[in-house]
This record gives structure tokens, sequence and C-alpha cells, in this order.
């Protein structure tokens, strides 16, 4: 055990079992699952992702790149890739390792490390380009993924529930550290609301590792905890800084049963940001083996876990912070065996210490190597040559468990950066540090610089170790100093361009260990300095977030509203089968036992031609459109005329975009002088209520006219068939059936409920449609079904409805149009108004474009042999082996009136080619001859409807 | 996600409306009149520049009403928003 006997903040009356790759260990409340490792002498968690080397616990919070495990919390809450660091440990914790096989201390696949010469920078770009064609996601892919790679997915759904929440604060302060506890001390005494948000389970950040500071940052915590406009979130990391304050936090919350995390957005008055600041690792050959730790994280090991990460200690320094870190583990009770310190001198007062200490320092030394297989056993000192690199001639060999890197300090901007705030490189502290600020942010503590204090500069750091071999910066992307200084040999200059073509600092670490090192590779190979290189991009998320958080609630029936229409729940109840619609589940067919959507759709096809159907077409968009100017209003909009159509009658409208495409269609009927009852396709009712309603508000804003979406407030049920009049009339009061031909609409009752009835057909028969408010819809449509049973009247669906209105070569917007489809191109020319002078889209139409005598035209389509149904969508070629498409199927039906398939298509030159022969493309088959017909099939004259 | 203010209503998150793309282009009156070049013109032809733009939004999940703003497209900073008719004030400097 390295667990020591007492100090730190951990509960050693509450011990804590829990497993690492099956075996089982005990650890106490309070700690992490990797202080918890440490304190069982469990330094190997990990293989590495590229090369499979053996990975160790670098560091102590959420820039760890190595100790990813698998937290398994049972079926659907097996959870990849998490930080070790970050986890607090609970009883019965099952974790395990990651990226390996068969087990984490024999890994076969650590053979990729001997091939690490052939795997470095650019390796995927060089490498996978043959043999053959799909050589790449055929063989060498799915090769890769085997071998490389972080975790498994979960395979079950989560049962966990998320959570969201907005909020508003005066002031919100990002870390409680000493700084951010301090700021919000501050704000919370001047009576705002004010949040305070921390990453880790418990809030105090650097003070957590001072125990003379404890009893004052209880106090501190108390005071704000007890002031209710105070709100503390522990476990809450601060991930994305939007613009105008506005910041994205994720909360930790694991509630026993219930909720599992919640996602904040936080728009605040301020944002304090006071997140603190990153010690960087060192460039040496060998730098990744377990046990080779970030020093302050060994001193929090031991300060804040009571844990001695080891007991015979290397360091190698490049700052004083390293010395504290040495003290505090020899504190602990370990052996300092020895300090390098990079700098070629060391401050006398620490030389001081470390002598009264007993503790050998070596001045201007790096190390040429590292020993040791599954831990570090031992290092090779060697004092650094004029380049920077150890002179590995003349090293000295120290044995030692744990290797402490003190690298010198990285100031935490990310925050600062995504909120578009400027940087400005620090060249005395060696670091970016915020600067002009775009939003109301104010940056303390160590992230602003205060505090912190020069070390030796990270050019220096990372000086000579370009030669070293396995010197790693990105430990969780295998990126190597020779990787990076590869990609500037080969020409790469921007460091954006270097960061992608090594893939430092992409990994979900989002390299905040390695960023700096990086660039400073760089800068010493391009002889530039830091600042002239320039810094990467920060983006959000700060750390990873859980595809939970941002689902929250939206999941399952919630993920997009479902709009049912009024009689969703009697068609459920006669099992229909329902298809989406935009965001509409409608019936699309009624099957009756035994039947398939074939059988069903012939059925309700049939009873339409030769009796009744009644169809719930309550989907269909509507406006009412009033005002003494509305006739005159869409006069202007749609393309037909409207000022003389009678009160009581029904035109089929048509609207164009500007560029003069069909954008909707639509009967309108007129119900007074002053009033249209506007009705637009399912899908398109909000966008023609958005056009129409700019048009009003921007265009002719001197027009007296209102526009009123009324789609839910009217139910709608369609009637159609030679024997609607018959089952509707007794139903029907106060209308006058002698005038009331096709094409007509009045007010009457229906069934006893106030109507609007239209004499309109999608279907080519005899149809009406009924109108009524929405929550009188089914009692409406009851007394219909009761009212046909003896006509045989049958509900029918969308599919019949669709084969239906294709058999009379009606279009369906979004079916046969696709946004190029003029009037005219859809054979409804006729609609225009020809004296009209002007309305939306005219003016297009009368472009030389649109007037191409070989436009795709709509014409119906008949196949050959009788039988064969071409797939909607297939290309219209001319003949077998054109590589020329002319057109292609919109439409495509097996129709039971006519006795062979239909389809609809849209062809070039199409209505000067009817009774040729085009073939439409299949993907299973040859392609299928058609003969080219007039696009209506059935009754041309409209015989049947006007019946 | 940004504050938007409608003229109307005052600030509301920009979930709650809808860009509608330049502002001050006015249909022509009699676009029978305008040769072609003139109407692509007004039909397809757009400013995109960096700096303060003039834009339309809809404020569609509130009131409904189309207004304009001023917005800087490399800050996103909106100086100002104005109703629909109104003269556009004068970009900050």
């Amino acid at each position: 055990m390295t667990r020591l006997v007492s100090g730190g903040r951990i509960d050693r009356t509450r011990p804590l079992r829990f497993s690492f790759d099956g075996r089982g260990y005990t650890g106490f409340a309070g700690d992490t699952l990797a202080s918890a490792l440490l304190a069982n002498g469990v330094h190997l968690v990990g293989r590495s992702f590229k090369y499979h080397r053996p990975r160790g616990i670098l560091s102590a919070g959420v820039e760890e790149p190595n100790a990813l495990v698998e937290i398994d919390r049972g079926a659907g809450r097996r959870e990849p890739n998490v930080r070790a660091t970050v986890v607090p440990l609970v009883e019965g914790l099952v974790a395990r390792s990651q990226n390996r096989w068969p087990s984490l201390r024999f890994d076969l696949a650590a053979v990729n490390g001997l091939a690490s010469a052939i795997l470095g920078a650019g390796f995927y770009y060089k490498t996978f380009l043959g043999p053959g064609r799909d050589a790449w996601h055929k063989r060498w892919e799915p090769l890769i993924r085997r071998m490389a790679g972080l975790g498994r997915a979960p395979e079950a759904p989560d049962p966990d529930r998320y959570a969201n929440r907005y909020t508003h604060a005066e002031v919100l302060v990002v870390g409680a550290g000493p700084a951010g506890i301090a700021a919000a001390l501050q704000a919370a005494a001047s009576g705002g609301r004010v949040m305070l948000c921390d990453e880790q389970a418990e809030m105090g950040g650097s003070l957590l590792a001072e125990p003379v500071a404890w009893p004052q940052l209880a106090a501190d915590l108390a005071t704000l905890r007890a002031n209710p406009r105070v709100t503390l979130l522990p476990r809450t990391t601060a991930f994305s800084y939007g613009l105008q304050n506005f910041v994205a936090l994720t909360q930790v919350v694991e509630a026993a049963g219930g909720l599992r995390e919640r996602l904040w957005q936080v728009r605040a008055g301020r944002v304090v940001l006071a997140t603190g600041a990153l010690e960087r690792p060192i460039p040496f050959s060998g730098n990744d083996r377990p046990g080779v730790m970030l020093a302050d994280a060994a001193r929090h090991y031991a300060r804040r876990w009571g844990v001695l990460p080891g007991r015979n200690v290397a360091a190698l320094v490049a700052h004083d912070t390293g010395y504290a870190a040495a003290f505090a583990l020899q504190d602990a009770g370990a052996a300092i065996a020895t300090v390098l310190d990079m700098r070629a001198t060391a401050p006398d007062d620490l030389l001081a210490e470390a002598a009264q200490r007993g503790i050998r320092v070596l001045p201007g030394h790096g190390i040429a190597a590292t020993r040791g297989r599954q831990r570090i056993t031992g290092l090779l000192a060697a004092p650094r040559g004029a380049d920077g690199a150890p002179d590995a001639t003349r090293a000295t060999p120290i044995a030692c468990d744990l290797l402490l890197m003190a690298g010198g300090w990285t100031p935490s901007v990310h925050l600062f950066s995504q909120a578009r705030g400027q940087l400005r490189w620090d060249a005395g502290l060696d670091a970016f540090l915020p600067d002009a600020a775009r939003e109301a942010v104010t940056c303390v503590g160590a992230c602003a610089g205060e505090g912190l204090t020069p070390g030796l500069p990270v050019t220096q750091l990372a000086a000579g170790s370009a030669r070293a071999r396995k010197a790693f910066v990105d430990q969780q992307n295998d990126v190597t100093t020779r990787d990076i200084a590869l990609a500037v040999q080969e020409g790469f200059r921007s460091i954006e361009h270097v960061k992608r073509y090594t893939t430092n600092g992409m990994a979900t670490d989002q390299g905040k260990t390695s960023n700096m090192l990086g660039l400073a590779v760089v800068a010493g190979e391009l002889g530039r300095s830091v600042p002239e290189v320039g810094l990467t991009t920060f983006r959000a998320p700060y750390t990873p977030i859980s595809f939970g958080a941002f689902a929250g609630r939206h999941r399952g029936l919630l993920f997009d509203p479902i709009r049912s229409a009024p009689l969703h729940e009697w068609a459920t109840q006669q099992g229909a089968v329902f298809e989406p619609v935009g965001q509409w589940q409608r019936a699309r067919y009624f099957p009756q036992a035994g039947e398939d959507m074939h059988a069903a759709v012939t059925r309700e096809c049939l009873a339409v031609r030769n009796a009744v159907g009644i169809f719930d077409a309550s989907t269909l968009g509507k406006i009412e459109v009033t005002g003494p100017d509305a006739a005159l209003f869409l006069e202007r909009c749609y393309v037909n005329a409207w000022q003389k159509l009678g009160i009581g009658r029904c035109r089929y409208g048509l609207l164009l975009r500007e560029d003069g495409f069909i954008l909707d269609d639509g009967v309108v009927g007129r119900i007074a002088a002053d009033r249209f009852h506007v009705t637009t396709t399912t899908g398109g009712a909000a966008r023609v209520l958005h056009m129409l309603e700019d048009y009003r508000q921007t265009e002719f804003p001197e027009l007296r006219v209102w526009l009123t979406s009324t789609t839910e407030h009217w139910g709608v049920i369609a009637l159609q068939g030679p024997r609607a009049r018959d089952v509707l009339a007794p139903l029907v009061e106060g209308l006058d059936w002698t005038a009331f031909p096709h094409m007509a609409v009045a007010e009457c009752r229906v069934a006893g409920v106030a109507a609007r009835l239209f004499r309109v057909s999608f279907s080519g028969e005899l149809g009406f449609e009924v109108n009524i408010p929405a929550s009188q819809a089914p009692a409406v449509w009851q007394a219909l079904l009761h009212a046909g049973a003896a006509h045989g009247i049958t509900p029918y669906g969308t599919e019949a409805m669709h084969v239906l209105r294709a058999e009379k070569g009606f279009i369906i917007v979004g079916q046969e149009t696709d946004g190029t489809v003029t009037p005219d191109d859809a054979g409804l020319t006729w609609l225009i108004g020809k004296a009209k002078p002007d309305f939306i889209g005219k003016r297009s139409l009368s472009r030389p474009e649109m007037q191409r005598a070989d436009r795709r035209q709509l014409v119906g389509l008949v196949p050959r042999d009788g039988t064969t149904l071409p797939d909607e969508g297939a290309q219209l070629i001319a003949s077998a082996g054109s590589r020329v498409a002319e057109g292609h199927v919109t439409s495509a039906y097996r129709s039971a009136a006519l006795g062979h398939p239909i389809a609809l298509g849209l062809l070039a030159s199409g209505r000067a080619r009817l009774g040729e022969t085009v073939l439409a493309t299949s993907l299973t088959g040859p392609p299928i001859p058609l003969e080219v017909v007039a696009p209506v099939f059935l009754d041309p004259k409209g015989d049947r409807l006007r019946g | 996600m940004l504050l938007i203010h409608c003229p109307w209503c005052g600030e509301r998150a920009e979930l709650e409306f809808r860009h509608c793309g330049e502002a001050h282009l006015a249909r022509p009156t009699n676009p029978a009149t305008l040769t072609d070049a003139e109407w692509a013109e007004y039909l397809a032809f757009r400013d995109n520049h960096r700096g303060w733009v003039r834009e339309r939004w809809r404020h569609v999940h509130g009131c409904g009403r189309f207004f304009n703003a001023l917005r800087h497209t490399l800050t996103d900073r909106f100086a100002a928003s104005y109703k629909t008719g109104e003269a556009w004030p004068e970009p900050p400097a």
C-alpha cells in the first residue's frame, strides 16, 4: 500500500470497494479512481492509442491524456474514455482498461511500437493509397479500427435521465480555486445572483493541496453556501463560452435513481474566469512510462488524497514549483533520489533548502532515457549540450519508481479565447495571457498570469527534443517530437496544418498538455518565436461532454414533436398504418385481416372509384385571409385571378417563389367579399404563411389584409366517390344543392355541426371536404360512417389518396416538383391570370431559360409490358446504355382502376414526345421501357367529378 | 445563442427568430419593365461583406413581425434593430 497513515481529505472511516480489470481494491470516500488506484500501487492503467505503449496516470485533473478507462455501471451505462482522474470513487465502481488485447499487462498489439518508424506523422495519408480503388475502406480502415481506437461505445440505450436548464446570473464564476472563491465572495457581497462552478467534486482547486488553507476554505464555502443568492455547482464544467456571455455548463448530478447530468445554459451579466493553469510536461525519451507524472499532480496526490505515488522519487524540473513538489513528497515520506534542473542554475534559496533536506540537485541536466517496462525503474541523467539535448555519452543512471516533470505553467485561456477574447504573448511569463475582451469578462488568478513566476521558456524546454527517441508531446494521440519535426521538414508551416497532419492536440483532451509543447517544437524547427508561429484555435467543448447531456429530455417521443390529426385516435383503434408527413403522423392505409399494403390500397382505391371513401384531410394547411384588400392581396401573390371569383366559389391556387418556381398549391374558397379560406399542402403551411406574411408586412404594407393560421382549428373530412352525395346529403342542413356545383363552398351544418363545406375533388370523383371545428371532427366522422354504411363507405389513407390523384394527373408539390419546376413544366399554365400585370414570380417566367422548349415537362408513363412498376426517382434515358438523364420518374403506383402500373415523370420536351418510348433506370434489373402518355390517365374530361 | 432585440417585444433569445436575408431591397413596383439583367440583380445578387450589414429578421416564434437590424458580420454584434419602413441608422464608427 502506498496510502499514508494520515493526512489528506479522504475519509478513512468510509472505505469503498471497487474493481479494476476484474481485480478488487479498496479506497476511501473522497478518492478519485486515479488516487485510489495509486493508493493500491496500480500505475499501469491503459495502453496508448497507436503504439499500445503502457501508460499510467500523468495528472490529477481534466487534462489527463493517458488514464482513460471504461466505467461500467450496468446495461446502457457503460461509458468509455473516462479520465480516471475526475471520477469520484463510489462503492462498487467497476472500471476496466481499454485498448488492449488480451490483457493490459500483455498486449499483443504493442508490436505497433516496434513499427513506430513507419507509423509517424502523415502515416495515414502516405500509406494506404493502394492496392486497388477500395483499399482504404475495405482493407485498411477496418484493420486500423481494430488496432487503434479508444474504448467501446455502449450498445444498450442509456437508461439515465438528463435535464436542461436555462438561467441568468449577475455574475458567473468559473473555477473554485482561491481566485474564483474570492471573486464569488466579492460578487455575493454586492447582492446579485452569483453562480460558482467547478469541474471537481470538491471545491478549492489548488487550495486542496494546502492543508494550512483548509479551515479558511471551509469557512469561505460555508459563507457562500449560506447565501441564498449564490448557487454552488461542483462537478460542473463550463465547456462553451458563446456570444453575449452565454455560457454552457455540464453538471454531473448522479442522483440515486434520478438525474445523471444537467446541461445549464447561463446568460451572465459578468463572467469571471478563474480557470487556473495547467502544468507542462517535458519532452524527453521515454517520458510516457507509467510512473512519470506531472510534479504538481504528485503533490496533490500526497497532500489531498494521502497517497504516495512513489517511494524513490526523481524530478526533472524547469520551474521552481518542481522543488515544492519534491519537498512535499519528501515530507510525506518519500526518498528524493535526485532533482535534475534543466536550467543552467537553480535559485539559491531552493538549492539551500534542497541541501538542508539532503536532496541532490543537478543543474543543467536533462534525461537521455528512462527504464522500466510497465513502470519506471530508473533514468539516465545527462548534462544538456549546447542545443539543449542531453549528452547521452555523459549519462548517469539513477534508480527511481516515480519521476516528476515540472515544465512550468500554461494559463487556461480556453474559455476566454472561445469568447473571442484576444490573447497576447507574455515573454516574461512565457505564456499566452488574456488581453482585449469582447465580452463582459474578467480573468483572475493563474489564468490571467497572476501568481505565476517564470521558469525555463517552453522553447528551451523543447530544445533538442526533436532528436530524442519517443519523446511524446501528445500522449493521447501518440505524437512525438520527431513526428512534429518531420511535418515541418515536409513543408508544413502553419501550426493549424501541423496539428492536423500530426494530429497533435486533436485527441479528446484537446491538447491541454500538448499544444504548447507542439508549438515550441515547431518554433524550434522553424527558428521562430512562439508568438510568430501562433496558436491553434480553442474550440468548445473544453472537456468531452456526454451525448445524454446534449440530448436532455429530447429522446424517444420527445425527440421531435408529433402532430396528430383529430381522427388520429380513431385511426389507431382501426389498426391504421401511419406515415410521417413533416411532423404529422398520417394514416397511410387501413389493413383488414390478412391484407398487405398493396391489397389494402387496392381495396381502398376501388371503393372510392366505385362507391365512396372517407379520408382525414385535417393536416392540410389552412390560412384565413381577411380584410377589404384580401382579394387584391391574393391577386398579387398567387398566379390566379381572384378579384372576380364569386362568393361561394373555389379555385385551385398556385403560388410561385419570386424566381418563378412552384412553391405550393391548394384550393382557395371565397367565403365573403373580404374573407378567403386558403388551403396549402400539409408540409407547406408554415412556409406559405411565412412568405405571405413577408409580402404583407414588407412589400404591401398599404393593403388592409390579415392572415391567420387556422390549420389546427379545422378538422377536414373528405368524402370522395360516386355515392359521396348520397352519404352526405341527409346530414346537411342549410345548403341549396341546386346551386352547389364542383368548386363551390358554402357555410352550412353537417350532422348538426357548423361547417364549411367544399365541393372539391383530389381523386377525380365526385367529392366533398367537410370542414368542422377540430374538436367536432370525431363526432361528424362517426355520423358520416354511420350514414355511409349502407353505401359501402370505406376509410382510406394517404397511399390510396396518392394513387387516386395520380390516376387523375394531379401533382403533389414536393413530389412532382422540386423547386425547379415552373407552372408550364407542370402543365399548369392555364391557371395563370392572363390579364394580370404582375404576381410573385411572373417576371421570372419570361426569362429565356424558363421558356426553353426542352425544359422537363410533366408526362404520364406506362410500362410497355403492362406490369413492371418503375422506381420513383429513377432516371429517364432515351436508349439503353445512354448516360444522359432526360428526366426522372416522380411518382409510380399500381393502379387498380386501370389494371396496370402508372407513373408521372418530368421529361425533357415531354409534351412533344407522347407515344415515344423512354427507359427508366433500375437499381435491380435492366432499364424499364415506358410509353410517354398524357399525365391524366382517368376521365380527362372530368365527367366523374362533375357528376 | 444571440440575444436579439425585437422592436416590438424587446430582447429575446435567438431561437425565437428567423434570419431573412439582406434588408432594404424593395421589390420593383413594375417588374415587367425591367431587363433580365436588372431583374436578376434584384432576384439573386446580394452583398456579402465583412462589417456592418443591414439585414432582415422575423420574430417568427413571437410576434411574427419582420424587422431590420444592423449587425456586424465579424463580431455578431447588433448595433440597432428597427421597424420595417424606418430609415436605417448609421453603423457605429
